[in-house]
């Protein structure tokens, strides 16, 4: 078990989840969505070798509508 | 006659009107506005994705990116590096290049920060991205902006939100003269009237949200928006007549009885 902030939420997630693992989770591994984790973009490709471990800040976001 | 095209850093668009996608009731109804203002491009925020509600959907759901150009902004964003975050984040999502870049300078009038703006608009510029300016009418700064490798020149024609129209078209004007890429008033844009003024001065084109998000039957104002748009192109094509002082007759004088 680890936590991680997520969208600035506490969100507690099982040892060795990935990125990939996250964004199933929250059915959005098929929607446009990008991933910083830890202030850095994770390009798509490694969202599998991407792994969480407590204390992480993961920001996932979308396109919204806006002007 | 030559074709008239709408081209911004190198992409023909179909449409002079851009749209925003924002303060619609649903994403039905900005599904619908959109179609019936004849876009080919709206203007999308980035935001955190929702995470407590797995089921809600999110506007590309509603508006394929594939049909329609995507236009990320960084709306909400006062200094660079928040911009900056952002159009990284929007190219990551999906390998968008033409972004529009705005810095806010003040939360009561949404003004740009244009000293920040330009400084943006060199990093990205350097990074391969190509950048639609939100500026102010300045005619200085807008060359700046050029001189640095802007894709299109976007000066307010009010605030943001304020329904305002076209403040100052002496400034619009000369930046029009001056530009060697595209003009588009963005923001302010009240009515259909005032895009076709815009228009007919010579912007090569406008990008409207409030004006028809906020009407009270939005889809019917992206209608008028669309007509507004193709009427003040038009006008600006076909070259206004030359204005007098004095009244000239429109009836010849010759075998008056």
């Amino acid at each position: 078990m680890a936590k991680i902030q997520l969208n600035g939420k506490k969100v507690s997630i099982k040892s060795n989840y990935s990125i990939f693992d996250l964004l199933k989770r929250y059915k959005l591994s098929n929607k446009k969505v990008a991933i910083e984790h830890n202030g850095i973009i994770i390009p798509r490709t490694n969202y599998k070798k991407k792994f969480l471990k407590s204390n992480d800040k993961v920001e996932i976001v979308t396109f919204i509508g806006g002007g | 006659m030559k074709k008239d095209i709408f081209k911004v850093a190198g992409k023909v668009l179909k449409s002079r009107l851009i749209v925003g996608t924002g303060k619609y009731k649903s994403f039905y109804e900005t599904a619908k506005a959109v179609k019936a203002s004849g876009a080919a491009m709206v203007t999308v925020a980035v935001r955190r994705v929702n995470i407590l509600d797995k089921k809600k959907p999110i506007l590309t759901d509603y508006l394929n990116p594939k049909k329609i150009i995507y236009l990320p902004n960084t709306a909400g964003c006062f200094n660079s590096e928040e911009a900056l975050r952002t159009l990284r984040l929007a190219r990551e999502m999906g390998g968008w290049k033409l972004v529009k870049l705005e810095v806010l300078g003040d939360k009561k009038t949404l003004y740009p920060n244009m000293i920040e703006t330009i400084k943006s608009t060199k990093t990205l510029v350097k990074e391969g991205f190509k950048v639609m300016v939100y500026c102010t009418d300045d005619p200085l700064l807008a060359k700046k902006l050029e001189d640095n490798g802007a894709s299109a020149i976007m000066p307010l024609a009010s605030p943001i939100g304020s329904g305002l129209g076209l403040q100052n078209k002496v400034n619009i004007s000369l930046i029009i003269k001056q530009s060697k890429v595209p003009v588009i008033v963005d923001a302010g844009i009240g009515t259909p009237s005032d895009a076709t003024i815009a228009m007919e001065l010579g912007c090569e084109g406008v990008l409207v949200n409030s004006a028809i998000a906020n009407a009270k039957k939005p889809i019917l104002m992206a209608q008028a928006f669309k007509d507004a748009v193709y009427s003040g192109r038009n006008s600006f094509l076909a070259g206004r007549m030359e204005q007098n002082y004095f009244a000239i007759p429109s009836s010849p004088s010759k075998g008056l009885i």
